[in-house]
C-alpha cells in the first residue's frame, strides 16, 4: 500500500483515503473549435503512460477532498514528491527513456 | 513432431518418460525474417502459428525478452467467454470462442479447455437491466446467453449466498454455457509447439532495444543478440506496447495498470462453474488442481511493476467471502499482478500503422486471454494481407480520431 503525503492536509496518509485521477498537467484547449480531429483525440485519449517518472493527480477522497499532484515512479512505485495544484514538479525525468 | 496420445504416454512410461522429444527448439537468430513478432505470449505465438498455417509465411521469428508465455499469459484468471455487448466486440470474441472449441485437437495439445459456463451476477435492479440488455444483444448476434433468476442461480451454485439479507443480494445472473476456462500456460505452449513445428523460430531471452525504420517502412529490429532484418514487424507486447511505440516515435492511447489475481490452496471440488460479479469487482472459479482462482479489479494508478496495492486484494476477498461464506477459512497460496494495457474504450487495437510493415496488437486491457486464438487469427490475416481482417477492422487505431469508439466498459471494464 502506498503512503501518500497530502500537501493540503500536510500529513502522510494511507492510499485507501485517496483516489488516483490520472495524468497531471493536461491543459484544456483554450479554443476547442479550431482543433483538428487529431488534436482533439490527442487531448482526450492520448496519455504519456511512461515507464519511469510520472506526474499524476490524486484526490484526497476521504480527507480534504482536494486534488493535488504527485510525482511517482511507475516501476518501483516510489513517490518522489507531492505538490499543490498549479505548482510545478521539482523532480522531473532526466534519464533517457523517462518522460 | 511427436504426436501426443494416450498410447504415447503408455509407451513412454516403459522408458521412465526419459525419451520425450523437446517441445520446441532454441535456435540462433537468422539474419533476416519475413515477419518478426515482438512478444512471445499467447497472442504472439498464436499470430505466428496462424501466419504459418493459413498464410504460408514460415520465415518468422517470435522475439521474447523473457521466456514464452511468461507475461500476462501466465498471470490471468483463465476465463474464456464471448458475451460482450457491442456487435464488433462480440463478433471478435465469439470468433475466438469458436476457435477455442477445436483448438486442443488442432494443436494436439491438452489445453484443459472446460466449457463449464460463466455466471455474471446482478446485485441491483440496474445490474439486471444491463444484464437483460446484454443477453438480448448476445442472442441477436447468435451467441448463447440466458438470464437466470435467483432460484436458478442458487440451484446451480448452492454455496452462493442468495439469501435476502445478503450483503450483495443476488437478483439474477446472465449465463453463457459455452464459456469456461482453459489452462493458461498450455495455450502458449501448444501454440509455440505447433508454430515451431511449422518452421517458426522462437527466440527467447532476446530483448528488442529498437525498431529500425527507413523511408517510412520498417526494416528490422535491434536486439541484445544483434540486428535482425525483417520485412514486417508485429508488436504484441501487452503492457509494454507503449514502450515499443515510442521507439518509432508513435503514441498509443494506452495506459498500463496493475491487475491482481490470486489462488488459494487446493481444495476438493466445490465450484463447478465460473462466478463473476462486476458490481463487487470479484470473480472466482476452481481450477482442475483444486485451487480457487480469484481475480480483482485493476488498481487505479499507472504501474509497470507487476504488483498492485494490498487494499485492492483485501476488497476483493471481502466481497468474495460475503458471496461465498463457506470460503472464509480458505488460505491463499499466491497473489500476483500483471500489467494490463487499457484503451479508453476498453477494446483492443488490432491495426496497421502509418509506418509500412509495422503492426500493433495491443490494448486488450483486462480481457486478452479469452481472445488468444481469435486475436492471433485476425492479426495474422492483417499482417499477411497488409489489410485488416473484417473482424479486426473496427479495432483500427484511427477510431480514436474518427470517434468510432466501441464502448465495452459495461461488459469488459471490470471483471474478466
Amino acid at each position: 500500500m502506498l503512503l501518500i503525503h497530502c500537501p493540503y492536509c500536510e500529513e502522510m496518509r494511507e492510499e485507501e483515503e485517496f483516489s488516483p485521477a490520472g495524468q497531471a498537467h493536461i491543459v484544456r484547449p483554450l479554443d476547442p473549435e479550431v482543433l483538428s480531429d487529431e488534436e482533439w483525440a490527442r487531448y482526450l485519449f492520448f496519455r504519456k503512460n511512461p515507464r519511469g517518472l510520472h506526474h499524476e493527480m490524486w484526490l484526497h477522497t476521504h480527507g480534504c477532498r482536494k486534488y493535488f499532484n504527485v510525482t511517482r515512479n511507475t516501476v518501483t512505485y516510489q513517490i518522489m514528491e507531492s505538490y499543490k495544484m498549479g505548482q510545478q514538479p521539482s523532480v522531473t525525468a532526466s534519464e533517457k527513456g523517462q518522460s | 513432431m511427436q504426436q501426443y496420445s494416450g498410447f504415447g504416454l503408455l509407451t513412454h512410461s516403459l522408458t521412465y518418460h526419459e525419451n520425450w522429444q523437446r517441445v520446441w527448439n532454441n535456435p540462433i537468430p537468422k539474419k533476416h525474417y519475413d515477419v518478426v513478432i515482438i512478444g512471445g505470449g499467447g497472442h504472439g505465438l498464436a499470430t505466428a502459428y496462424y501466419l504459418a498455417k493459413e498464410h504460408g509465411i514460415t520465415n518468422i521469428a517470435v522475439v521474447e525478452k523473457g521466456y514464452l508465455g511468461g507475461g500476462n499469459t501466465a498471470r490471468n484468471t483463465t476465463i474464456v467467454r464471448s458475451n460482450y455487448l457491442w456487435d464488433e466486440a462480440s463478433h471478435l470474441y465469439e470468433h475466438s470462442l469458436k476457435l477455442w472449441e477445436g483448438l486442443a485437437q488442432e494443436l494436439n495439445y491438452n489445453l484443459m479447455f472446460s466449457q463449464r459456463g460463466v455466471l455474471n451476477l446482478g446485485h441491483t435492479l440496474q445490474d439486471m437491466r444491463d444484464i437483460e440488455r446484454r443477453v438480448n444483444a448476445n442472442r441477436l448476434n447468435g451467441i448463447d446467453s440466458e438470464v437466470l433468476t435467483t432460484a436458478q442461480v442458487q440451484e446451480m451454485v448452492p454455496i452462493l449466498d442468495c439469501s435476502k439479507g445478503a450483503r450483495y443480494p443476488v437478483m439474477g445472473a446472465s449465463w453463457q454455457a459455452r464459456a469456461g476456462t482453459a489452462r493458461h500456460d498450455a495455450v502458449a505452449w501448444g501454440f509455440a509447439r505447433a508454430a515451431n513445428n511449422l518452421g517458426v523460430d522462437l527466440l527467447q531471452q532476446t530483448e528488442v532495444t529498437d525498431i529500425r525504420v527507413k523511408d517510412g517502412a520498417v526494416v528490422g529490429v535491434e536486439t541484445n543478440r544483434g540486428f535482425i532484418s525483417a520485412g514486417k514487424v508485429a508488436c504484441v507486447a501487452a503492457g509494454n506496447s507503449g514502450v515499443l511505440a515510442k521507439m518509432v516515435g508513435m503514441d498509443l492511447p494506452l495506459e498500463s495498470y496493475p491487475l491482481q489475481a490470486m489462488v488459494s490452496e487446493p481444495l476438493k471440488p466445490i465450484l463447478d462453474t465460473v462466478v463473476m460479479s462486476n458490481h463487487v469487482h470479484g470473480y472466482v472459479s476452481q481450477s482442475d488442481k483444486g485451487d480457487l482462482v480469484i481475480g480483482a479489479g485493476i488498481d487505479g494508478y499507472l504501474g509497470y511493476g507487476q504488483r498492485g496495492s494490498f487494499n485492492v486484494v483485501e476488497h476483493t476477498i471481502a466481497a468474495i467471502i460475503e458471496m461465498f461464506p463457506i470460503f472464509s477459512r480458505v488460505r491463499l497460496n499466491r497473489a500476483w499482478g500483471g500489467i494490463v494495457d487499457t484503451c479508453p474504450d476498453a477494446c483492443p487495437i488490432i491495426s496497421k500503422t502509418h509506418i509500412k510493415g509495422l503492426y500493433f496488437n495491443c490494448g486488450w486491457g483486462t480481457g486478452g486471454f479469452k481472445a488468444t486464438p481469435g486475436a492471433g487469427h485476425v492479426f495474422a490475416h492483417t499482417i499477411a494481407h497488409d489489410d485488416p481482417h473484417p473482424l479486426a477492422k473496427p479495432f483500427n487505431i484511427d477510431r480514436f480520431t474518427s470517434g468510432q469508439l466501441i464502448d465495452e466498459h459495461g461488459a469488459a471494464g471490470v471483471a474478466h
